[in-house]
């Protein structure tokens, strides 16, 4: 049994005034005990998915189930089973800590003590703080206890949806590390994030970009697929750079990265004396081109071009 | 933005044209057991004043009194027996005015148009004949002799404050969770939409009966106004007045997405009807016929009349079962709509 289908998943949003299709023809499959990344910009339609595979929304067409169970259907038993985290800090600002925890056990008809072990690890960086109010937690320990309160009541699937956002670097890599020990325990995890870094420390990622999913692999076989030479190229003068780069003939693609270029060639060999000439005739100092393994992002950009 | 615009305009409409303290047609009974030319004049006279209408006449003291708990009579006009008799051997003669107290300045005006309609025909008669005759009017303000203002201000005080607490409080609480995303994760759970909504009424329903509590005794030992008739039966009408000002929160809950939304629908769409259109502050009576109509559909005004009967008239259920009924009718209307609407999704 998969964890979760999704089959032909369209979901529009009309207003009066206009029609957004935020969910165009979605289909994939997490296999149970899988840390599934759904990878996107903002606005992609992650949380629209993540909303129909809740029982929050109804689809336009096609169908999902979560675990076997349909998501129109049997929505009563996924509520049961499953732990979700929406994307923005829903719990009860004004209770503490410890009252949240308890809160969601009760509505979960379960106790903190009875699955204690489970968020015991990250309730522990918690337990600190477990008289102040959730509202005046910082981002990090929010979303800390939010996915303690998520996980109160041992579900099968847990659905996060953005969980990282607006959280430190450190904050980040802690709450990976937990996903980890999580799925290490048999729980299937559907987690969305913007942020391509850590698109790599999932089993397997699909990339969407405006409703659609662009490609479903391992981040391996995805970074595999590039298939051609990347190279960072370096600069005094970044900003004419790039221009002159984007007007260089052999070019196919190239982005600003951060404080590099990223540049794709039409022709795949070793050979870049071309462009060094081409560079050196434009008069750049300190230039530097160097080859480089491409990340995610750059086969996200490449796939939004094709 | 159209409300801001719009609301001024219609409330200097409302204000200037419909809603006034003057009372018009008002419903009154006349006993009068001489039927001689004398009371037939006054009784001619007082009808085509425009201030009454004569709804109907009772034919002894005994029938003024349940005349009265009917809640449509305001006013009885009673003349002693062979009036014009009486005015011609003695040149006296005495009319009683009755007036309902529970609302006391309608009640004021009201004897004040009868004695000033009398005076008027006494000085006619006087113009005629040498000798003055006089004719004495005997006022009394039946249950409330007094005329304290609070015999009218307690029930109006009490339908709007259960209101306001039960529909505004309850709506705001709900349509917080929606809009800080706590539903969102309240719904994706094994609990029952139901219950969470249960949960969200029970307190204010517990702070409406605290309230009550204190406006009974404030009203009582300090304003000293006697509950009348069963206390058990006032309290019980109150619980049911309560639960329909909940359900009509639920249901505003239901229509708005935000804080604010739903507060500005409480306030509009409950507040000024409340104090326009339930009777406690403007008489219903002498509204136009369209504002008349749409006073039906507040709950308040219905409960004003229960709590009047039942506290300051001694009403049992018996006098009551009609407006009772009103109120369980909306209150039945206001839950199956919210169950209705009530979205086990987002959207």
């Amino acid at each position: 049994m998969n964890a979760v289908e999704l089959k032909n998943i369209v979901k529009k949003y009309t207003t009066k005034k206009s029609s957004v299709t935020a969910v165009d023809n979605v289909s994939f499959t997490v296999e149970e005990g899988e840390l599934f990344g759904l990878i996107g910009p903002d606005g992609a339609g992650k949380t629209s998915v993540f909303r129909i595979l809740t029982t929050l929304l109804l689809a336009d067409e096609g169908s999902a189930t979560v675990l076997g169970n349909d998501v129109v259907t049997d929505y009563k038993i996924i509520r049961k089973i499953t732990g979700y985290m929406p994307g923005r800090f829903s719990l009860y600002q004004d209770l503490t800590v410890e009252e949240n925890l308890e809160f969601f056990a009760t509505v979960f008809e379960t106790t903190i003590q009875e699955n204690y072990d489970l968020v015991a690890d990250i309730y522990k960086q918690l337990e600190p703080f477990k008289t102040r109010r959730a509202g005046k937690l910082s981002g990090g320990m929010k979303q800390k206890l939010a996915l303690c309160c998520a996980l109160i009541h041992k579900p099968k699937i847990l659905f996060l949806d953005e969980p990282t956002t607006g959280v430190d670097p450190v904050s980040r890599k802690e709450f990976w590390e937990m996903l980890k020990r999580l799925k290490a325990q048999g729980i299937s995890i559907l987690v969305s994030t913007p942020y391509m870094d850590e698109a790599k420390l999932c089993d397997r990622i699909a990339l969407m970009q405006n409703g659609k999913i662009l490609e479903i692999d391992s981040p391996q076989n995805i970074v595999n697929q590039f298939g051609t030479n990347l190279y960072a190229v370096h600069a005094d003068n970044m900003y004419n750079l790039l221009n002159d780069l984007r007007a260089f003939p052999q070019t196919t693609s190239c982005f600003a990265f951060g404080e590099n270029h990223h540049l794709t060639l039409k022709e795949s060999n070793d050979d870049i004396r071309e462009l060094e000439n081409y560079l050196d005739t434009k008069g750049y100092l300190k230039r530097t081109i160097i080859k480089i393994e491409p990340g995610i992002e750059d086969c996200f950009m490449q796939l939004m071009k094709k | 933005m159209l409300v801001l615009l719009g609301l001024p305009i219609v409330q200097l409409l409302i204000f200037g044209f419909a809603i006034t303290t003057e009372v018009r047609n008002a419903n009154i009974a006349i006993l009068d057991n001489s039927k001689d030319e004398a009371t037939q004049n006054i009784i001619g006279r007082i009808e085509s004043s425009q201030y009454f209408d004569i709804d109907r006449t009772v034919k002894s003291s005994s029938e003024i009194e349940k005349a009265f708990k009917t809640g449509k009579i305001k006013l009885v006009i009673a003349f002693q027996p062979n009036f014009q008799n009486e005015l011609a051997h003695t040149n006296k003669a005495q009319i009683q005015i009755i007036a309902d107290g529970t609302d006391p300045n309608q009640a004021t005006t009201l004897t004040n148009y009868v004695s000033a309609i009398i005076m008027d025909y006494q000085s006619e008669l006087n113009q005629q004949n040498s000798v003055p005759y006089t004719i004495s009017t005997e006022i009394r303000m039946l249950y409330n002799p007094e005329l304290k203002g609070a015999y009218s201000s307690v029930p109006g005080v009490m339908g709007m404050i259960l209101l306001l607490i039960s529909a505004m409080m309850t709506s705001i609480a709900i349509v917080k969770e929606k809009e800080l995303g706590t539903m969102e994760v309240l719904l994706v759970s094994p609990m029952k939409p139901w219950l969470v909504i249960i949960s969200k009424v029970v307190p204010y329903f517990i702070v409406s009966l605290i309230n009550v509590a204190t406006i009974l005794l404030l009203s009582v030992f300090i304003l000293g106004m006697p509950i009348q008739g069963s206390l058990l039966l006032l309290i019980a009408e109150t619980i049911l007045y309560i639960i329909c000002s909940l359900s009509l929160g639920l249901f505003i809950s239901t229509v708005s997405d935000t804080q604010q939304a739903a507060m500005l629908i409480s306030l509009i769409g409950l507040m000024l009807p409340v104090v326009m259109l339930s009777g406690y502050a403007f008489p219903i009576a002498n509204m136009p016929i369209v504002l008349q109509i749409i006073s039906n559909l507040v709950p308040a005004k219905w409960y004003i009349i229960i709590t009047k009967s039942v506290m300051i008239k001694g009403v049992g259920i018996w006098g009551i079962w009609k407006e009772t009924l009103i109120i369980t009718a909306m209150t039945l209307f206001f839950i199956l709509l919210s169950i209705k609407r009530f979205k086990i999704r987002l959207q």
